[in-house]
């Protein structure tokens, strides 16, 4: 039996740890070598330069630039998106009607590709023909944006000082309808007995949603974290898209993710590109690490 | 009396508010997609000039500009090729491994299970740079197949996790009959346990799909002449193109043509498709 155990075993692990091995576990751990080198990509002597790549990368405020610009990704993001789509969730909760209508459609920009989105919203926010600008300037908004300094309507892709909340509202935008289904799921998991309990006490909907959905989606909170501050430190396909590429225009708009492969692809800094990499990864696995700590809880069992 | 009919009052009054702002969401999230629909079929003086009013006349010849011209044909069949086998490949590996890790007892099995999952805390811009070079000097870059093989790869780790935990509730009463029956671990495999594992295999297509269409950073690199772009590469080169020759409602025709089939496919199967794409995030 033994033996003809392994007949099957062998052959069934296979193919997946042989391409897993080659295509991901390979590049990773080169990366980690690579990012102690100066490769330039060329020849195939990689000069070993021991921690050159990241002093190099302490001292360079482009890299500050990118990662500032993360950070703030991470710090309003996934409060938005949460805090939106739980909202969302919460009314269509409320047995309303058409709930599969709304259920439906919030969910439609996750089944559209994200280049098409980015496509899409960089004529939503065109000077002139996009949508955007259009109301802002129907509705007289100007004064409003005087008081932050714009002369008019600012024009949203091209400043630095708006480019970065244009590009987070897509991604908001996009992300709502799913973290809102996660937690619909989650809300209709939890028993009506609870919700009946409590109306008998005259609680309204506002103090049901503080004391018993609210505690109850906990854990659907702390995975919906992780993963949208995950997403925090991508963004790389939508900032490509909808920024015009060629380095040194786009800073406002750099990220982390795409300043590594202007550095790589356009610059041939190959070792440095990948410190920046390590770097990155280090910081998502603190980042997540930290969510699952601080919201750690005793999880209500019901 | 008098407070239990306040009460109501208040009641309609926040229902209404739910369903004003449920509305206004839906708008937000809708418009868009119908404002870059109605654009397409416009000329691009229209799209410039009145960019609120309907098509004079509704210009088909913008879509055909699109699929041939812009070559959005041409990137549909290059993403098709990559993404069937792709998927395929991706399934299949994944159960029998899947089948392997939670079915059998033997050294290594945890081990094993954890180098899958351990790839899902990598983000995959940390590859790039090897992954191109391995790719070289496989000479599979710029081939349809080396993207194929480093889909596959990258979308083990979750697909694993997931198919793991999904064919360890089957019933083993099934598999344990068809042994007594005297079928080899092949006809087990692929006769009982396959259409056992359906519902899992539906939503790790779906999760894939979609994961793999809207994958852009790796054929950004992997995919160097044009005319093996697939649809995310191309679109995002018609889109920079237009900076210097506006065909605006080409590129308009060309984002309708990508948006709708999933949006279609969407709405047909919205209960499988939802619950393929969060179930990442259920499990997880």
């Amino acid at each position: 039996m033994n033996k003809r155990k392994y007949r099957v075993i062998i052959p069934f692990l296979a193919p997946a740890i042989i391409l897993y091995l080659i295509f991901v576990i390979y590049p990773y751990g080169r990366s980690m070598y690579n990012s102690f080198t100066s490769w330039k990509g060329v020849s195939a002597n990689q000069p070993f330069v021991g921690l050159r790549n990241y002093v190099r990368m302490i001292n360079d405020e482009f890299f500050w630039n990118a990662l500032w610009h993360n950070a703030q990704y991470l710090l309003f993001v996934p409060l938005i998106t949460i805090s939106l789509s739980l909202f969302l969730a919460f009314m269509i909760n409320q047995r309303v009607r058409f709930a599969k209508f709304f259920r439906v459609v919030f969910f439609f920009p996750q089944v559209i590709s994200l280049i098409s989105i980015g496509v899409l919203w960089s004529y939503i926010y065109h000077p002139t023909i996009g949508i955007v600008t259009s109301i802002a300037k129907f509705l007289r908004l100007e004064w409003f944006f005087a008081i932050f300094g714009f002369q008019g309507i600012p024009v949203w892709m091209g400043d630095p000082r708006t480019v970065r909340g244009a590009i987070a509202s897509v991604v908001i935008w996009q992300a709502a309808g799913f973290y809102m289904v996660l937690f619909l799921a989650a809300m209709e998991a939890i028993p009506q007995s609870l919700y009946e309990a409590a109306i008998i006490d005259g609680a309204n909907r506002w103090h049901q949603f503080w004391s018993i959905t609210l505690p109850l989606l906990w854990d659907t909170m702390q995975t919906a974290l992780v993963y949208s501050g995950m997403g925090a430190f991508g963004m790389f396909a939508i900032t490509k898209v909808m920024v015009v590429s060629g380095s040194a225009t786009n800073r406002p708009a750099d990220v982390l993710a795409t300043y590594l492969y202007e550095q790589a692809f356009e610059a041939s800094r190959f070792g440095y590109a990948t410190a920046i990499g390590v770097t990155l990864f280090l910081l998502m696995l603190a980042l997540s690490v930290l969510t699952m700590r601080m919201t750690r809880r005793e999880t209500v069992e019901y | 009396m008098k407070r239990e009919s306040t009460n109501r009052i208040i009641g309609t009054v926040i229902n209404g508010i739910i369903y004003l702002l449920l509305g206004l969401w839906s708008v937000i999230v809708i418009f868009p997609m119908i404002w870059v629909l109605v654009s397409s079929f416009k000329t691009s003086k229209e799209i410039f000039f009145s960019p609120w009013l309907p098509p004079a006349e509704l210009m088909w010849d913008n879509f055909s500009r699109a699929w041939s011209e812009a070559s959005i044909g041409l990137y549909f069949f290059n993403t098709m090729v990559v993404l069937i086998p792709a998927i395929f490949l991706t399934l299949l590996f994944s159960a029998m491994a899947g089948y392997v890790l939670a079915r059998f007892v033997f050294p290594g099995n945890r081990a094993v299970f954890f180098m899958f999952t351990g790839g899902m805390l990598f983000p995959v811009v940390l590859a790039l740079v090897p992954l191109f070079f391995l790719l070289q000097s496989m000479t599979l870059l710029d081939t349809h197949i080396g993207l194929i093989l480093v889909y596959v790869a990258y979308s083990l780790p979750f697909t694993i996790f997931f198919m793991t935990g999904f064919l360890k509730t089957l019933p083993s009463e099934l598999i344990e009959a068809a042994v007594i029956d005297g079928a080899n671990q092949y006809q087990l495999f692929f006769q009982i346990v396959i259409p056992l594992a359906k519902n899992g295999l539906v939503s790790m297509g779906i999760f894939n799909f979609l994961g793999q269409w809207n994958q852009y950073i790796l054929p950004l690199v992997l995919m160097t002449s044009r005319k093996k772009y697939v649809l995310s590469q191309g679109l995002a080169f018609l889109q920079h193109q237009q900076r210097y020759q506006s065909d605006w409602s080409g590129l308009f025709a060309a984002v309708t043509m990508v948006m709708l089939p999933t949006m279609i496919v969407y709405t047909i199967f919205q209960n499988q498709i939802q619950r393929g794409l969060t179930i990442g995030a259920l499990k997880g």
